[in-house]
């Protein structure tokens, strides 16, 4: 069976001194018969579809149909490039979670993780520390088997629509795969993963999903990099050793919680928040499109 | 939801649940007809129905009615497509009473035949087949699974696991449901290994059987 705790997932771990990505294999392998192997292959493919998206975002000019979202990973790009961002590793992880956010809306082609509103986390985060830290293609994959399996924790336990849950359950969920997994490509221990993840969902717990015009692109598309921003924040604090005091499967409990008590108008139906406000409805009132032959 | 299903599927966007989730709705339509479709018509409920235009869960639809994947690069352009090739989709907004708020109801009709199915994208792409000419099956596709339709009659099950026994097919679940004692029945076989064509056609060939549909395992 999967995980249904990261307590077990990471109790296990500890016990036997190993990761969580090779307990992880383990268990795949007894549950599902698939070799760490033929997994490790399916998910290196995997990444080179989100190393392309991001390359996509970073150089192109990709802009949605509807013309509210485009080009903003290239800027930032840019900008960092030159030098003239705040940070570097932020920047950096910031513009490539804005690169395949933006791909996707475009129609573009990228890899869900957990879902496609919220695609560019995972992959940000993934590809700014390796470059930073010099992490191998090796490591990367190993952490998408982390990441894979903290969200599949949460789908187990809660849910990862933004219909059921709202965002919380998409990017919040992303930025605790991020931040889980992150830390582990960077030889913490288990337990540290749980204390990150813990802590990147408890900082997006109650997150909305009010997007305008019920498109993936704003917020979602800013959120994508508000979300790969706060996985680096949560494994900042879990690497120097700061504990969340509550543990990674009761913020997924309440966020599970808090999902079922958000109004409908908050879960994707784009008639709260941000969609409903006067610029949200004057675009949507653009945009509009009958659905008809 | 598996390791791959979570860092997955790799896809065309906008949208998991709307976008690729809804292909995938079109993908199982189009394997229940058995046969190329010639007219659709699709009843969007709930979050479909308000977002659904812009998260392209209209093209989705289209896209996988005529058998592309949730990652094909024509995805953006399915309607127009369909058009081109002579199949007429239309859509609708309605209310489906209490489902899930990804819900479609679709109706389809082939050369030779129709079929009417509710779906619902349950997140990250992932998809629930609830209903099928309207009998309850809640299809997950978490397994490669058979659905036959068939008449309630003595033997009908046997018949079916015989062939799956012979071809070394191994069930994990299994249910049946029906209109009524001796009327149209349906049974739903989710299986831990894959079936063969061959298998899918002697199922077929026995009396009694008005639909065998097989879904290979969810990518």
């Amino acid at each position: 069976m999967p995980f249904h705790s990261m307590a077990q997932w990471v109790a296990l771990a500890e016990q036997s001194d190993r990761p969580l990505y090779q307990v992880a294999l383990e268990m795949e392998r007894t549950d599902s018969g698939i070799e760490p192997e033929a997994l490790l292959a399916r998910l290196a493919e995997r990444w080179e579809v989100m190393e392309a998206s991001m390359t996509r975002g970073l150089t192109e000019e990709v802009r949605s149909e509807s013309g509210l979202v485009g080009a903003g990973a290239r800027r930032l790009h840019e900008a960092r490039v030159a030098g003239h961002t705040l940070t570097q590793v932020m920047a950096d992880a910031i513009a490539r979670a804005l690169a395949v956010s933006e791909v996707n809306a475009a129609f573009g082609r990228i890899v869900a993780a957990p879902t496609a509103g919220s695609a560019g986390v995972v992959p940000g985060v993934f590809a700014a520390v390796a470059a930073a830290r010099n992490l191998s293609r090796h490591t990367v994959v190993r952490g998408l088997v982390t990441a894979g399996h903290i969200g599949a924790i949460a789908a187990r336990r809660a849910s990862l629509a933004g219909s059921a849950a709202g965002c919380q359950a998409e990017n919040g969920v992303a930025s605790a795969m991020a931040a889980g997994a992150v830390v582990e490509m960077l030889g913490a221990r288990p337990r540290v993963s749980d204390h990150a993840a813990a802590i990147a969902l408890k900082n997006l717990l109650g997150l909305v999903c009010d997007p305008v015009a019920g498109r993936v692109e704003v917020p979602c598309v800013k959120r994508n990099a508000g979300a790969a921003a706060n996985a680096l924040a949560a494994a900042e604090m879990a690497l120097a050793g700061i504990e969340s005091v509550i543990p990674l499967d009761e913020v997924i409990d309440a966020m599970a919680w808090i999902g079922i008590h958000m109004p409908v108008e908050l879960r994707e139906t784009s008639e709260g928040g941000l969609a409903a406000t006067p610029t949200g409805r004057r675009i949507a009132e653009r945009l509009k499109v009958e659905v008809d032959p | 939801m598996g390791l791959l299903d979570i860092i997955g599927p790799v896809m065309v966007g906008p949208s998991s649940s709307h976008t690729a989730g809804a292909a995938r709705i079109g993908m199982v339509g189009r394997r229940l007809l058995g046969e190329e479709v010639v007219e659709a018509h699709v009843l969007l409920h709930g979050s479909f129905a308000a977002t659904g235009v812009g998260h392209g869960t209209d093209r989705a639809i289209a896209a996988g009615l005529m058998g592309m994947t949730p990652d094909d690069g024509r995805l953006p352009d399915a309607l127009e497509l369909a058009r081109a090739a002579g199949v007429r989709v239309t859509f609708e907004r309605g209310d489906l009473g209490r489902v899930h708020p990804n819900s479609a109801r679709i109706a389809l009709r082939g050369e030779t035949s129709r079929v009417e199915f509710e779906a619902a994208s349950v997140g990250g792409g992932q998809i629930l087949l609830q209903s099928v000419d309207g009998l309850e099956v809640g299809i997950a596709f978490g397994f490669p699974t058979l659905l036959t339709e068939h008449d309630d009659t003595v033997g009908r099950i046997a018949q079916v696991a015989d062939v799956l026994a012979r071809f070394e097919v191994n069930v994990a679940f299994m249910r049946v449901a029906r209109e009524g004692r001796g009327q149209r029945a349906i049974m739903i076989v989710e299986c831990d290994d894959p079936v063969a064509e061959e298998a899918l056609a002697q199922i077929r060939r026995q009396p009694g059987f008005r639909r065998v549909c097989y879904f290979p395992p969810a990518d």
